[in-house]
């Protein structure tokens, strides 16, 4: 018997090109997986960052406009402003959502546009080989804190789902990981109520993944999903910390 | 025929962008042209449109990045430090092959600089801004009545070949009141937009919009095809007025508000015997190169006067190639040269001449 390959109708039949044991891959498919169910292939947008993953168009069987770096969120509340009945999502790392596109990713929450944010959180820059991201943890060697993050010296980490929960336009916000299969089924959980949160035309949501980049990290697959458990999980915690209420 | 009013330059802005059919906008304040805001804040709202205060005009310009990609007709507007930071944007723009209006009102620069008008973006806007080998079309108006006009024309240029059409105003004339003539209706052509990455639902398989290819096959054919397209635009769209130009003895080239002045300087160099012609480019990308050429063998001298230390005078250098003396007059800070500045400094590049 042949083997079908299932996967979902809104990820296109291809290879990723993302190293084994990274999370965008993951989240990628889960993110296919919801599309389907919510039967929104038609009618959903998504806007591709600068990082890794800047040509996820590769894969997402969908209209996908790539942005500049960190400016997402600007370009998915021009799209949204003229098709306010489409659902329109970013996919943004933390270079681009917490360092460059800061003022972007605030100000789409602060309006309460009716968008969807995945921010991938892997604790680095990926794509330009492993520097220090905001989101670095202390002590985090990376190609630009070779010795580790000092906090006296780099500063400390942005807790940004936190900071989004705080605007009174950001309807829903949980932070999430894959790094088993449990955690998988939590976040494909959270990621479809974002995007069921968008439909009703709440407001803003966003889902935080804590997410691994086993290739800057220099770990293997299989260890950096435990660095994430014993390293990101402890210092940004997971669970909703918006909308928990909310039901959609 | 339609009404005739007397409006002010950035109301007129905001009401061709209207009558040519653009209801979404974003923007962010700075002075000379937050009344383009004003107007557009209460009219798009009304009819159906967009009117978004950005936090930035980075973030403004990016919307305007997201709007066209969903197919609509969308405009933007700031003055020069706020287009300084939208060349990312724009530069995004021409790599995705975007229609887009950009307005700029020019004031005085570098840095914060100063409101008043100025003509100091002039390489800016024609020569790049952002990067990569990239061109925008620039349209220079000159009267209340060619920003209407050329405001309206914009946008279809932009849709027309997919670019971002700058119009380029300044600060004197955003803010100058003149009367204008408003077409009935307007002549709208409507593009399709099959590449519009509007919801695949639309059309059954799905679009991707982008600017980024890194093979290097494909992406020098990428731009071997914006090339060609510019070459297109050079073809078809260059614009400019010509004011006194037979039997001229000197051959003034201007835009915008200086070459308002200009025609008031030949009417005087006449009173005294001096032939003053005008060249008045309108498009200031593509420039007119061939026909400003066409006057080197008949003048004595081409004299650049312009709101700026000098910048359009390397494009007038270019098409007169070393034919003829080219002088350059300008004033900056805000001030505008005078009648009397201009006729005296014509006078003497002539005595230099004759000798
Ligand atoms: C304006 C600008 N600055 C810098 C870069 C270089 N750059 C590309 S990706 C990236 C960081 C991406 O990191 P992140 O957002 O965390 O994504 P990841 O690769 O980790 O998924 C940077 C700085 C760029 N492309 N554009
Ligand atoms: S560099 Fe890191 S984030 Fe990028 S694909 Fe590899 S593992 Fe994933
Ligand atoms: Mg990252």
């Amino acid at each position: 018997m042949a083997k079908e390959r299932l996967h979902p109708k809104s990820i296109k039949d291809k290879v990723w090109h993302y190293c084994p044991g990274c999370s965008h891959g993951i989240v990628h498919r889960i993110i296919g997986e919801v599309i389907d169910e919510l039967d929104i292939q038609g009618s959903v947008i998504g806007i591709a960052p600068v990082g890794c993953s800047y040509n996820n168009y590769e894969y997402f069987d969908f209209d996908v406009i790539q942005a500049a770096h960190g400016r997402a969120p600007a370009v998915a509340t021009g799209v949204k402003r003229v098709l306010p009945n489409h659902i329109v999502f970013t996919y943004q790392g933390d270079g681009d959502l917490a360092a460059i596109g800061t003022a972007e990713i605030i100000h789409v929450a602060a309006r309460g546009e009716k968008l969807t944010t995945i921010f991938i959180n892997n604790a680095i820059y990926g794509m330009t080989s492993g520097q220090m991201a905001p989101t670095t943890l202390p002590q985090q060697i990376t190609t630009t804190t070779p010795t580790g993050r000092d906090t006296a010296y780099h500063g400390y980490p942005i807790r940004i789902s936190e900071m989004l929960a705080l605007q009174e336009g950001t309807v829903f916000v949980e932070r999430v990981s894959t790094h088993d299969v449990k955690h998988i089924r939590q976040a494909k959980k959270a990621i479809k109520k974002a995007f069921k949160i968008q439909q009703a035309g709440l407001g803003f949501s966003l889902v935080e993944v804590l997410s691994t980049c086993p290739t800057n990290w220099q770990l293997s697959p299989v260890d950096s999903q435990q660095w994430i458990v014993d390293n990101m999980i402890p210092y940004y915690g997971l669970g909703n910390l918006k909308g928990k209420d909310i039901k959609v | 025929m339609g009404e005739k009013v007397l409006m002010k330059g950035n109301d007129v802005i905001a009401e061709a962008c209207i009558r040519a059919g653009c209801l979404h906008y974003f923007g962010y304040p700075i002075t000379p042209q937050t009344e383009i805001s004003h107007y557009l804040s209460k009219r798009l709202p009304e009819l159906g449109g967009t009117f978004l205060q950005a936090e930035s005009e980075i973030a403004a310009i990016n919307m305007v990045y997201g709007a066209s990609s969903a197919g609509a007709r969308v405009m933007t507007s700031s003055s020069s430090p706020g287009i300084s930071l939208k060349q990312e944007g724009i530069s995004y723009i021409a790599g995705a092959e975007l229609p887009a209006v950009v307005i700029n009102v020019v004031r005085c620069g570098p840095g914060l600089g100063g409101i008043l008008p100025g003509q100091c973006d002039y390489f800016q806007a024609t020569k790049g801004g952002g990067h990569g080998d990239y061109r925008n079309i620039v349209l220079a108006p000159n009267s209340v009545q060619e920003l209407y006009e050329l405001t309206v024309k914009s946008f279809d240029l932009a849709d027309k070949y997919r670019m971002l059409c700058m119009v380029m105003a300044d600060g004197s004339m955003g803010q100058m009141m003149e009367a204008v003539q408003f077409k009935d209706e307007e002549d709208i052509q409507v593009y399709d937009k099959p590449w519009a990455t509007n919801g695949m639902g639309c059309r059954g398989h799905s679009n991707f919009i982008t600017s980024v290819n890194v093979n290097p096959d494909e992406l020098e054919k990428v731009n071997l095809r914006l090339q060609a397209k510019y070459r297109e635009v050079e073809k078809n769209e260059i614009r400019y007025e010509e004011i006194n130009c037979e039997n001229a003895d000197i051959m003034v080239v201007s835009y915008g508000t200086t070459s308002r002045i200009m025609k008031n300087v030949i009417k005087e160099a006449k009173k005294i015997g001096i032939n003053v012609g005008l060249f008045r480019p309108i498009t200031l990308w593509p420039y007119p190169y061939e026909a400003l050429a066409k006057h080197t063998d008949k003048v004595k001298a081409f004299l650049s006067v312009e709101l700026s230390a000098g910048q359009m005078i390397e494009d007038v250098r270019l098409a007169v190639n070393g034919k003829s003396n080219c002088y350059f007059y300008g004033r900056m800070g805000g001030h505008i040269p005078s009648q009397k500045e201009l006729l005296d400094e014509i006078i003497r590049i002539l005595e230099k001449e004759d000798k």
